[in-house]
């Protein structure tokens, strides 16, 4: 029996009703025992908008205290000489007061503590639970026609792990050891030893702990998201209909499958070496004034583990920006994605290539020599399949009739960050110029344009463009605006010089320039550098301020489709409950590009085809 | 109160955005939204194509200002031989990486302005092109071939490692919290092996002194090599990773506990000849200590430095040592003035392994002493020759391991001079009772004696006795002093 509206039914709800299947979900009130009171309605909820939302807002918690992290070492190294005895009330004993001048310094232990920090939170909290974890629960079932995942309650599992996760890391910041500071990567022995670093103690264990439970977030959310999207597409919805946003999803789930436990063996392996005296990572090591047992182990083992995982994530962390950006550029150009099979296909291909391009972040690292002329290889090959994209997404733009709004100009923006940061990847992917350029800043440069600024725009994209499918609000438009062209200048402004800096060959990860005469030649552009990340910092304040209000006071949404989409989540209703769909779910009938076909602004994926039409994708 | 007016002007600025927010969307409802979108695209395309030309100028601009930072260029000029390869690929990639870095985002910005949508617009339904999408796969896999080719063609050079019969010098560092130690391998040119199990205070790398590779090998404080010879670095680490970083050489290269690692360079510059070419640009003519104007320009004070470039705890930025390239000559001249590490650290001290037996070296050294003390008393009138290393445990005649080797020297020359006749003398310091140290000094002359003898020397020709304390050499008022009249002497009796 299907859900009677009462008020008049649109179009979309018409064509719904005519042609969609009737599972008959509606006759069975799942709905009320799923979300019969506040708990399981917000709290320990099993629907899939929710668990996005909770993904987001964390998300978007932790990315204010990873910003937060960095803005704080940034001042580390623009103003060196300044006092930062007003942060004591925040930092404690980690601000050191000089007692006869009473300048406060931040200690180095902190400072690499911040560094540590800022790189786990970013990559792992946010741009991986909070990009992916959001989107893929927003979207795989509202885009494939589902009423739900696959499993409601491995998705809600998924969450609450994260969440798990996300309060031991949080408890790390304050044992009195301080947190984990030897890098995101936590290279042993740096890492498996508390005589050679005082955060390698209490603080990582409880790194570790914490990323354990985030990859068992990953797996169940990875597991959901592959099953629903093979298993519980709508009628029509063939596997080459589907948005560019779920191929992404479904890719991203299936590398962040096959390499998280990737992850989770280094760190067990690790958990050993710290905790019971094997030698997996450590060998012949004389630390804190003793020669320690452990013989015959390699740190190199733990950097291959390691990046096993650690470059598929990188592209966990990019390919969905990459899939909202396609479907926000098409959507606003009016235009259907240039290339869509070839968007799958690069896709597919660099998810493919993500696995065995990992020892291309090794080249100096020991490894022999001669294995990293297969890395190289590998790793520049990445670059085409990119590039593909790239000019796929330029020439959706071509002869478009393009609408600015503040998720298509951060589209554009991903756009031109993706280029600016792939390129610098062509250089450090080479193994000669890697010698002289990594670990430098030349290296920060490139991954946070490419990865960390690009992302976010993916993100930023989709959160405007579906905040009122979330809330059946809209974001303010201007206030999104400023925000994108504060966040596009800023972020320039932050990375470009990194790329000088790094050409001279300063190392990243210094506490201080002055200790080395080659690497204290640019206090200007560090000072200016600082100054560009707290405008920028304040930027995001404006997104989360802008954010907030307009999921209670912003622009209602009034009519189901505002963006004239074609893809199946706008033929929901305005806030759509439990099942998405009021009545029947609907069928697929054509691929999810249809704009400016035919003469027609867009044609909705439910439509049929009319007799004799042409098939937009040929 | 400054927090309380911060967040007071916080909140202002929030309360601001909103109304300015709010202000746009009224002006839509009144003007209509499609209308207002229209205004919209316009203008934000027209700021697109603002920042497009703002961006590209400005990286040409600053492009243009820290020129004198970009590879390969003036003072960045490499100072090693596969140097200028690496700065090469850089460029190369530098070049074609700006072209499309140029072209990709004026179109993408170009194209954001000129097809900002219109009211009553259409875009073009063009779904694909399959020619066009072979064009640009084809292209960028012939450019990443071409710099894949060239880049592994430098890579293999530069990491080989030195072929057979080639002329090179191997010296090793050591990374550790927090620095770096430097050993050279001496005259054998040979570096001895380390045990990390041996490491303690007064042996900081674990060098295995029970191996005599390690007699010679000499640490120093500063890197300092010959330019225009192949080096050879072993890099090895005492505890967590490190990473040998030569900015200037373009050398970098993991240092890792329990698995040494390598890097083959040739320094091509001496510190003088860098400094020269950074003399003429505008960024070494500043004066090298900020806080004072009048300090020496950056240029004049330059040396090379080796950095760490792995992350290794707390003090990872600190891991400076200088680095000096000098002539070879020059060179020859530093190595030869450095001392063995272990020869004036380490022998015949207690954690000595060897303090009972002689290097060969050693015993090639000690001899042609010897040889030339018993010339001198066989040519001249002064007969008395005192052994220099004979020595004997405290309070007892036993004779020291070492001692036996200057004895040998004597045994052999007596057995080459058949008339030599020698007289043995113990003398002790002034401790303990007279009498005693008397039947000690008797018994040590004997001791000695009877080495002598067991080395095939004629007890006809020998003679012992011990005269206690009596006749020191020097006053008996310092330990050093004691030492010095606890002696073993001999006289020649005939020859």
């Amino acid at each position: 029996m299907a859900h009677v509206a009462n008020h008049p039914m649109t179009q979309e709800e018409e064509l719904i009703e005519k042609l969609g299947y009737d599972d008959h979900f509606h006759d069975h009130h799942e709905g009320d025992r799923y979300q019969s009171n506040f708990i399981n309605t917000y709290v320990f909820s099993m629907d899939h908008k929710i668990i996005a939302k909770q993904f987001l807002i964390t998300g978007m918690i932790w990315a204010l205290i990873g910003a937060g992290m960095s803005l704080i070492f940034r001042l580390q190294l623009g103003f060196p000489e300044e006092s930062m005895a007003w942060l004591k009330p925040l930092l404690g004993k980690w601000i050191i007061i000089n007692a006869e001048t009473g300048m406060g310094t931040l200690s180095q232990d902190f400072y690499y503590a911040l560094v540590t920090m800022h790189g786990t939170i970013l990559v792992f909290f946010v741009l991986t639970a909070g990009l992916s974890g959001t989107f893929s629960n927003l979207l795989i079932p509202l885009q494939l026609g589902a009423r739900d995942m696959a499993s409601p309650f491995l998705n809600m599992l998924s969450y609450w792990f994260f969440f798990m996760s996300g309060m031991i890391m949080m408890f790390s910041l304050f044992v009195s050891t301080g947190p984990f500071s030897g890098g995101w990567t936590a290279y042993p022995p740096l890492s498996a030893l508390p005589q050679a670093s005082s955060g390698s103690g209490a603080g990582m264990t409880l790194w570790l702990l914490s990323l354990v439970f985030f990859v068992v977030s990953v797996l169940l959310g990875g597991i959901n998201y592959i099953t629903t999207v093979l298993n519980m597409r709508t009628k029509g919805m063939t596997m080459w209909r589907m948005p560019l946003t779920i191929w992404a999803f479904f890719v991203t789930a299936i590398i962040g499958l096959l390499s998280f436990p990737v992850l989770v063996s280094a760190f067990l392996l690790l958990m050993f070496d710290r905790g019971m005296g094997t030698s997996f990572y450590l060998s012949e090591i004389y630390v804190g004034g003793q020669a320690l047992d452990h013989v015959g182990g390699s740190p190199i083992l733990y950097q291959h583990l390691f990046w096993f995982l650690g470059h598929p994530e990188v592209y966990i962390i990019i390919l969905p920006a990459m899939g909202l950006v396609s479907e926000v550029l098409s959507v606003h150009a009016r235009k259907p994605i240039f290339g869509y099979k070839a968007m799958v296909l690069s896709i597919l291909a660099i998810a493919f290539l993500s696995f065995i391009v990992w020892a291309h972040h090794m080249f100096m690292s020991g490894v022999n020599p001669f294995i990293s002329n297969f890395f190289v290889v590998f790793t520049l090959i990445i670059a085409v399949p990119s590039a593909v994209k790239v000019f796929n997404w330029i020439s959706t733009i071509y002869a478009s009739n393009f609408r600015f709004t503040a998720a298509s100009m951060f589209a554009i923006g991903f756009v031109s960050m993706f280029i600016s940061g792939g390129l610098t990847g062509i250089f450090l992917g080479n193994s000669a110029i890697d010698i002289q350029q990594h670990d430098t800043y030349f290296v920060v440069a490139h991954f946070h344009i490419v990865m960390g600024v690009a992302a976010f725009f993916g993100m930023f994209a989709g959160i405007y463009n579906w905040f009122p499918k979330m809330y059946g609000r809209f974001m303010n438009e201007t206030l999104g605006k400023i925000h994108f062209w504060g966040t596009m200048i800023g972020a320039y402004a932050i990375f470009w010089p990194m790329h000088y800096i790094g050409m001279a060959g300063v190392p990243r990860r210094y506490y201080r320039f002055d200790t080395f005469a080659s690497f204290s030649h640019f206090d200007d552009l560090n000072k200016f550098i600082t100054i560009a990340a707290i405008a920028t910092f304040a930027f995001q304040i404006l997104f989360v301020v802008n954010f907030f209000y307009s999921i209670w006071k912003g622009k209602k949404m009034t009519t189901l489709n505002p963006w004239g989409a074609s893809t199946l989540e706008w033929t929901t209703g305005i806030k759509p409950g439990h099942g998405n769909w009021a009545g029947k779910i609907p069928t697929v009938h054509r691929w999810p590009y249809d704009y400016g076909k035919d003469g027609k602004e867009f044609i909705s994926q439910i439509t049929p085809m009319e007799e004799g039409e042409t098939p937009g994708e040929h | 109160m400054t927090a309380l007016l911060v967040f007071l002007s916080l909140i202002l600025i929030v309360v601001i955005a909103i109304q300015i927010g709010k202000v746009t969307e009224l002006a839509a409802k009144i003007r209509g939204e499609e209308e207002m979108q229209e205004i919209v695209n316009g203008r934000q395309g027209l700021y697109m194509i603002i920042f497009m030309i703002a961006f590209l100028v400005l990286t040409a601009y600053t492009g243009a200002v820290y020129k004198n930072y970009y590879l390969g260029f003036g003072p960045m000029q490499a100072a090693s031989a596969h140097g200028g390869k690496i700065d090469a690929m850089f460029n190369v990639t530098l070049v074609i990486c700006g072209i499309v870095f140029v072209l990709t985002q004026i179109l993408l910005f170009y194209y954001a302005w000129k097809y900002s949508g219109r009211r009553n617009g259409k875009a073009k339904f063009i779904s694909h092109d399959n020619k066009l999408e072979a064009i640009w796969t084809i292209i960028p896999a012939i450019v990443m071939a071409f710099l894949v080719i060239r880049g592994l063609d430098a890579w293999n050079e530069i990491m080989a490692d030195i072929q057979p019969g080639e002329d090179y010098m191997e010296i090793e560092a050591t990374g550790f919290q927090f620095g770096w130690a430097l050993r050279y391998p001496g005259p054998d040119g040979v570096l001895g092996p380390k045990n990390y199990k041996l490491i303690n205070g007064a042996n900081p790398l674990g060098q295995d002194w029970t191996d005599e590779r390690n007699v010679d090998d000499f640490h120093a404080d500063e890197l300092v090599l010959p330019k225009g010879k192949k080096i050879r670095v072993r890099i090895t680490s005492k505890d967590v990773l490190h990473n040998f970083y030569l900015p200037h050489f373009r050398v970098k290269m993991d240092a890792i506990p329990g698995i040494p690692t390598y890097f083959v360079f040739e320094p091509q510059k001496t510190n003088e000849e860098f400094r020269e070419q950074l003399r003429n640009y505008p960024e070494y003519q500043v004066p090298s200590d900020p806080k004072d104007p009048n300090s020496k320009p950056k240029w004049e004070v330059f040396d090379y430095e080796l950095a760490c470039a792995e992350l290794c705890g707390n003090s990872h930025f600190a891991m400076r040592k200088t680095v000096r390239i000098v002539e070879p000559e020059a060179y020859e001249m530093w190595a030869m003035q450095q001392k063995s590490y272990y020869l004036s650290n380490i022998r015949f001290k207690d954690e000595d392994p060897n303090k009972e037996k002689l290097f060969s070296s050693e015993i090639e050294a000690r001899k042609e002493e010897f040889i030339e003390a018993l010339d001198t008393a066989l040519t001249t009138s002064k007969k008395t020759v005192q052994f220099s290393y004979v020595t004997f445990a405290t309070g007892s005649e036993k004779l020291t391991g070492v001692s036996r080797y200057e004895l040998d020297n004597l045994a052999a020359a007596m057995k080459e001079k058949s008339g030599l006749k020698v007289q043995l003398a113990g003398y002790t310091d002034d401790t303990g009772e007279d009498a005693q140290n008397l039947t000690l000094s008797q018994k040590r002359a004997d001791a000695v004696l009877k080495y002598l003898q067991s080395k095939g020397v004629a007890a006809s020709r020998l003679s012992a006795k011990g005269f206690g304390e009596a006749q020191p050499v020097v006053a008996n008022d310092s330990d050093e002093n004691r030492a010095k009249n606890r002696r073993t002497e001999f006289r020649i009796v005939g020859q």
